[in-house]
Parts: structure tokens; sequence; C-alpha cells
């Protein structure tokens, strides 16, 4: 609002981010009793298991794989062990469905898969080939997007990439996973944003970091001097930064054109968390079997940050963190503004899980809803420039090209319209309602054409069908005609 | 599955707004220039204060049970603001009836019948004091005589008791007009004469003047409105074009005829504009929710105050102006939003820049 940002909207929510920084990321902890893996962890369809119950697994051994549709990702064992079950389990989604998971009971050895004695220089090898070992590693987006980072890789390589954009903006309150890893492993970090600009042969590469994580732009910039191609650039503190499109305006001050991509601007983002993933890929041949996440809330003892591996309960990272102090009000994934609700302590952490939440009632602060009374603040922090208001008020009344007209399209479900409204009124609730419906019709009607194509085809072939049996007819009834007038010209 | 947990999306945090908060700070922001009408009217302004108040309540009240919702919404303090707006509006020693007529219209018919909180389309409060003005012209334009309280002038309890609710008129003396009642009714004189003689802007930006209940003093409001923006509880844009477009206008007539309009620091401290601007033009629900909806809406009651004030029938402007406004409101709504992200100011989506390497190479 007063020009200190190139962003429009936005809001600067509680930051809550001092309890889990307290220490440093905790590694080596104890294997729980087992791991839950789901076999989707990221956009598209499951990956398909490649063991069955009562196999052996080696750590880093792939043990389902991408074989359906073009999102989805391969699976590898976090540890050795044994593949005790492959069943539904609780999803770590606020519906709590199940899940298809395979589960390992860990053997507590700790045994690597097979590897190559002398892990090749990923920079003697071609750009294709590098994404395609990022591919096999079964890397996704790190930052909860879960979208398959070679696919990204491979889209951006169509485009002429001017800047690399590495989100370390972390603009999530409570989190600081990413924050802690940026500190302590910034070589890491600078050295896979250099393999990911050799992949992408990108111009120029980024790394933007909001300007509350002064220790993380230190380390970076140490990390960096050496090699003058990689800027740190310090964005200000504003939810939600983080989210590509609004970084990307932070940074360049260009917008992504609606209903395109960054390449359409020749950038590309991937998250700091998945730019570390693909370095331990390619420099270690280390697929992602492991991840940093926040366990932190009021309601957690020892609030800090965990290595952890892919499949680990929530309870036993819990419990590594000395436990719940109180019962919580609202147990998530992810931070508070995007975060989801988990059913229950038992389901375990995936590949975008940036953090875990147990929050008491104060931090929550829900309160029964209250008519709108059109103060317009939603508008003013909308970071999209859009009208929640409007949008809110035409969905209710399943009105939903009315909210599009006020632009449901373009909404980007960040929240900070309902962290805001004094209503209280559950506005990102409305928006995926209405986006879904949406969804639904247009379903819908991609079925009711299919089927009128359908049936219109069929119409016609059973027309063919017989104007030919027809055809075969006259032509046998000719052939019998003109052999009977043979044999009366005999 | 643990069934407790409720289905519910994000964001599971949220700032320490409440819309009660908001209806109260507005209310402490009214508080001093209140408090100042109490001390030059006495006690009359106090009675009609409470009276008004809390047949707004009351009213509020009745129409939640009638239509059977919970009285606790009486807690957004939304009735308790609109009788309180409306009796700074009032004349200071209107009778009681006047008070509770206002808030049974406001509250039944301006707010309730649209669907209560939220949902109405004119100002509740506005609307009241017009209906008050069209009906009662004579209760609604008697203006009584600055008496500080325990002035020798000033009437004691037990008189006010008998202004408030004794059905006599009031005595000549105690009454007058205001400067915009007096330019209004000036026939042959002109403006800067009787502005000359009859006008201090020392007094009338202070309050020092006859008016109503609790908005003559501009000075007091101002800063009221100055709290509500350090509070971001209202933003700059419609006080600041509001104002702005009448001292521009005002400024361009006065010095194009100053014998027939009145000056913009006229024009600026009387006929509670203050209030106009920071209270009333800015309530949410019947104001724009966009920034450029707010300009082009303050732009609008600007210029309509300006042109009742000089060629109107009414000497009060900004009743009538805010109205008219209101009912503009639902099409600047419509027809003004902000710009999308990614999307040019007419929707489109903006053009990509990326060249597809597949063509570079070729």
């Amino acid at each position: 609002m007063f020009g200190f940002s190139k962003n429009k909207g936005g809001v600067h929510p509680e930051e809550h981010k001092a309890p889990s920084s307290t220490r440093p990321i905790l590694t080596n902890i104890p294997l729980p009793a087992k791991l839950l893996l789901p076999l989707s962890q990221h956009a598209g369809a499951d990956a398909t298991p490649l063991v069955k119950v009562g196999d052996t697994v080696a750590k880093g051994q792939l043990i389902a794989a991408a074989l359906r549709g073009n999102l989805s990702a391969n699976l590898h064992a976090p540890t050795s062990g044994i593949i005790t079950d492959i069943k539904p389990i609780v999803a770590p989604h606020p519906s709590g469905l199940p899940t298809n998971a395979l589960i390992i009971e860990p053997d507590g050895e700790e045994r690597w898969r097979e590897q190559e004695s002398l892990p090749i220089d990923p920079l003697t090898l071609s750009p294709d080939e590098l994404a395609s070992k990022v591919e096999q590693a079964g890397i996704v987006g790190m930052g909860g997007a879960i979208f398959p980072a070679a696919v990204k890789l491979r889209q951006g390589r169509r485009f002429e990439i001017k800047t690399f954009l590495i989100n370390g903006s972390e603009c999530e309150p409570y989190l600081t996973a990413d924050d802690f890893l940026m500190q302590e492993r910034a070589e890491d970090i600078v050295d896979g944003a250099r393999l990911v600009r050799y992949i992408l042969e990108a111009y120029r590469v980024v790394i933007a970091i909001e300007n509350n994580k002064p220790q993380a732009i230190a380390a970076l910039e140490k990390a960096a001097a050496p090699y003058g191609s990689i800027e740190i650039v310090a964005v200000p503190a504003l939810y939600p930064t983080g989210s590509a499109k609004q970084l990307i305006q932070a940074v360049t001050g260009q917008e992504v054109p609606a209903g395109g991509r960054s390449n359409d601007l020749g950038i590309l983002v991937h998250n700091v968390a998945t730019v570390y993933a693909i370095q331990q890929a390619l420099r270690y041949d280390r697929p992602l079997i492991s991840r940093i996440t926040t366990v932190t809330g009021a309601c957690v003892s020892q609030p800090q940050n965990v290595e952890a591996l892919l499949g680990t309960p929530v309870s036993h990272l819990i419990d590594i963190c000395g436990g719940l102090k109180s019962e919580p009000n609202r147990l998530l994934l992810g931070g508070p503004m995007m975060g989801q609700i988990i059913p229950s302590l038992d389901v375990p952490i995936t590949k975008g899980t940036t953090g875990i939440l147990a929050l008491n009632k104060r931090e929550v602060n829900q309160q029964v809803p209250a008519p709108c009374i059109r103060c317009g603040r939603c508008v003013d922090t909308c970071p999209m420039g859009l009208v929640p208001l409007e949008m809110a008020k035409h969905s209710r009344t399943d009105d939903f090209e009315g909210a599009q007209a006020f632009g449901l399209n373009d909404c980007i479900l960040c929240g900070s319209c309902s962290y805001v409204c004094p209503s209280h009124i559950p506005l990102v609730q409305y928006f995926e309602f209405a986006k879904g419906s949406l969804k639904l019709r247009k379903a819908s009607e991609q079925k009711l054409e299919y089927t009128k194509q359908l049936t219109s085809m069929r119409g016609e072939r059973m027309e063919k069908e017989a104007a030919e049996a027809a055809a075969k007819k006259a032509a046998k009834k000719n052939k019998r005609k003109s052999r009977s007038s043979e044999t009366v010209d005999n | 599955m643990n069934s407790s947990i409720p289905l519910r999306a994000s964001p599971h945090a949220h700032d320490s707004s409440h819309v009660n908060s908001i209806m109260f700070m507005v209310c402490v922001a009214l508080t001093p220039a209140t408090l100042f009408g109490f001390y030059i009217f006495g006690w009359p302004a106090v009675f009609l204060w409470i009276i008004t108040i809390a047949a707004a309540v009351a009213f509020e009240a009745v129409c939640l049970a009638a239509q059977q919702q919970p009285l606790y919404r009486l807690k957004d303090n939304s009735a308790l603001l609109t009788g309180w707006l409306l009796a700074m509006t009032l004349p200071p020693w209107a009778p009681w009836w006047i008070g509770i007529v206002g808030s049974g219209f406001a509250i039944s018919v301006g707010k309730q019948l649209f669907g209560g909180i939220g949902q109405n389309l004119f100002n509740p409060a506005m609307l009241a004091r017009v209906a008050l003005l069209v009906s009662f012209p004579m209760q609604m334009t008697t203006w009584a005589n600055v008496n500080p309280l325990f002035s020798t002038n000033a009437p004691s309890l037990l008189e006010s008791l008998q202004i408030v609710f004794g059905f006599q008129p009031l005595a000549d003396g105690v009454t007058g007009a205001t400067i915009l009642g007096q330019i209004k009714a000036s026939g042959d004189v002109p403006v800067s004469e009787l502005v000359a003689t009859e006008f201090s802007l020392q007094q009338a930006f202070f309050g020092f003047t006859r008016g109503s209940l609790a908005e003559t003093s501009e000075f007091l409001i101002f800063l009221g409105g100055l709290f509500l923006l350090y509070f971001r509880i209202i933003s700059w844009h419609i006080p600041l074009s509001m104002l702005l477009t009448l001292t521009l206008v005002s400024g361009i007539f006065y010095s194009y005829d100053s014998a027939q309009y009145a000056a913009p620091w006229v024009n600026l401290t009387s006929g509670g504009i203050m209030l106009g601007a920071f209270f009333i033009a800015t309530d949410y629900v019947t104001s724009p929710s966009t920034s450029a909806g707010k300009l082009l809406f303050g732009f609008g009651c600007g210029l309509l105050i300006f042109a009742i004030r000089a060629w109107g029938g009414f000497p009060e402007a900004i009743g009538f102006a805010v109205l008219m406004m209101n009912a503009l409101t639902p099409l600047i709504d419509r027809s003004i939003k902000p710009r999308i992200y990614g999307r040019s100011h007419t929707g489109k989506p903006l053009p990509a820049t990326a060249t597809p390497r597949s063509q570079q190479r070729q």
C-alpha cells in the first residue's frame, strides 16, 4: 500500500517462527517402528509398487515406480527393512480417506542399496540426462506443491530461461525448515543452484529470501561468493510472497500471464528444499527419502526442525520433540495459512510436508462467522487483485459464474482474505467449494459431450454397417442373378 | 477416523480483528465530539442521546427476535453505532420522540428490512435523519443556542427534562439558525456579507456554533477521523476525495462569484461535513469496497454536497448527497474492479514474453 513492496495486498501474520529457531536441525533421529509410505506423494497418479509383502528392501531401493501418467513420481525405501503390508491407510489429508501405502518395518541396519562406487561428475552429463536422474530420484516440489521436479525442468528446457528463481522465502508463519536448511547447508544449495542452472541453461540465478531471515541470507551470500552468477535477493516479509506468482512479482516486477506459467516470462521457480534434493541426487546418487520439517505450535513441548525419513508417523516426530504439552485445538500438516487439518497423529509425513503444527485455541482464533459488513479488507489484502467479498457472496448462492466475474478463476487460495476478515467468514472454504463445483460441472459436461460423440459415432457406424450389409446383399443377389443368367446362357 | 475433528479449509490462523471491536472503535472515535456536544448544549442533549441509542438497541433486539436471529448479534455494536450517529445529527434540544421515531426508522426500515447488518443499501442513520427532516421539518430545524453546561444561561436538570419531555415549543430566545440555514434563507443579502457578520471560522472549526447535537466541532470529529485512519478502520480514499472535491468546487465558484457562493472554509467547517466525510460516507456497508470505487464515491459526495448547498432546497446537504451515492454503490462496485494479477485492465491475460527454445534454435 505504501510502496514498500512491488506486490499488492498481502498480510503480515504473527510469525511464531522463534520457538522452532532455537536449535539446529535434529538429524539421525531414532527409527520409528513402522514407515507408512503412501503411493501418492506427488501431483499425479499413484506410483505402482515394485515389491510385494515379505520382500526385504535396501535403503534407497526403488519400491514404487511412476508408470502411469506424466505427473507421477518414483518412491524409494527410506531405510532398509521388510515390506510388511501393502494396504490403504488414513491419508494425510483432511478427508481422512484411505490411500494406498507400502508399509516398511525397519531392520535398523540402514543398509544402502548398491551404489556406483564413484558417483559420476554431473557436469560431464548432458542436461537431459541430468533431468532423467532427477526424475529417477523421485523428486517433487518440496514447498508443498508436490509437482514432479523433472517435469518442471523439462518444461523449462523448452523455453529460453532468463531467470532461475530459487524460492527461499518461507512466508508461512511458524515454519523454519527452509530457513535452517539454508543456514546449515548453504554450500549444497549453491551447488544445487549451479546444477539446475546447467540443466536449464539459465542466464541468471536468484535465491530470494524474506528479509526476516538474516542468518540464511548471510550463509547463502557467503556460499555463493565464489560464483559470481548467483544473486541472493532479500524480499520484504509479506505473506504470500512464497507463492511463485507473488515471488516473481517481488523479484522481477513482472506478472505471470493469467492461465499461463512462469515459463511464459522465461522464469522458472523451484523451492530451496527441492534444489537441495536435486543436488543430493545428482552429486551423491541419493534419491528423495527424507526431508526437513518443522514440528511446532504452542502444544509442542520442544519445537524444532527435524530431518525425518518419509513415512515417519507424525506421532513419532511429536514424541521426539518432547510430546504434546496440551491437547491441540488443531493438528496440521504445512503452515497455518495454507496447511491442511490431519485426521489423526498416525498419518505419515510425505514429500510435501513442510511442517507439523499442533496449535492451541488461542493460536487458531476461530470464531463464529458473522454476516459480511463489506469492510473491504479482503479486497485490500488480496494479492491477486480480486474482490473476495463478492466472490463469496456469489459462491454462497451457487452463482459460480457471478463468482468468476469477480476473479474466482484467478484465486490462489492463499487465505489472506479469510485471515483478515473481521466477520470471520471462511472465505477460502467458499472458494474451494465453488472451484470444486465448477470442476465437477466441467467434467460432467465433458462426459456428456463424449457420450454424445459416442452415440453419434455409433449411429454412423450402424448406418454404415446397414448400408454395407445392404450392398453386400445386393451384390450377392446380382451375382446370383448373373450366375443364373449365365446358366441360362449355357 | 476421528469425527470430532472439524473439516475446515485453511487458514488456521486469524488476526485479532472482529466486527464487534470495529464498531466499538468507531464509537470511541465519536466520543470526544459527543462529550463536547453535551458540554455546549447541556442536559437536553445528554437525554436525547441516551434515548436515541437505547431506542436503536431496543429496536434491533425486537427485529432480531422477530426474525429468530440470535440475540448475541446485538454485541456487534452496529445498532449502538447507528443510534449514536443518528443522535449526533439531531437538533440538540429535539423532543424525545424524535429520537425514538428516528431510531425505529433507522433500524427497522433502514437496516432490518433489507436483511440486517451488511445488507442495507442506504446508510440507516442518514436515511432516518432525512425521513425525520421531511416529516418533522419544524422540530428538525430548531437549533438551540450554545449555552455551555453550568453557564448562567444553561438549562437546569429540571428545565432540561421539560425541554426533552415537555410538549410545549421552545421559547424564542433560546434558538436560532445555522450559518447554512441563514445562507439558504438570505434572499438578496450577499453571502459574503452574511458570512462576515454571522460566521467565525475559529468558532465553527472548534464547534462553538449552533448545529446538530454533536457534529459542530469539526476539529474533534476530524481527530476522531484520524483515529480511525490510524487504526486502519477506514481508508483515506473517501474522506480525502470528498473533502478535496468540495474544496475545489466551492473554491472555483467562490472565486467566480463570492456574493452568491460560500467560501471553501465555510463549507469545510459547517453542516457536519467532517462527520459526513469520516463517519457517514465511509460506512462500509453502503460505500464501494475497492479503492478506486471509494475515490469515485467521495468525489460524487463532494460534488453533490456542493450542488445541494448552492442550489438545493434544503440547507443540509450531507444526508441527501450520501444517500444518492449509496444508491450508486452497487453500480460502482459492479463496474470498478481492481486489475487482476496477470491480466490487463480489461481482464485479458497479459502476453507471454519468453521465447520457446525450439524456435530460438531453428
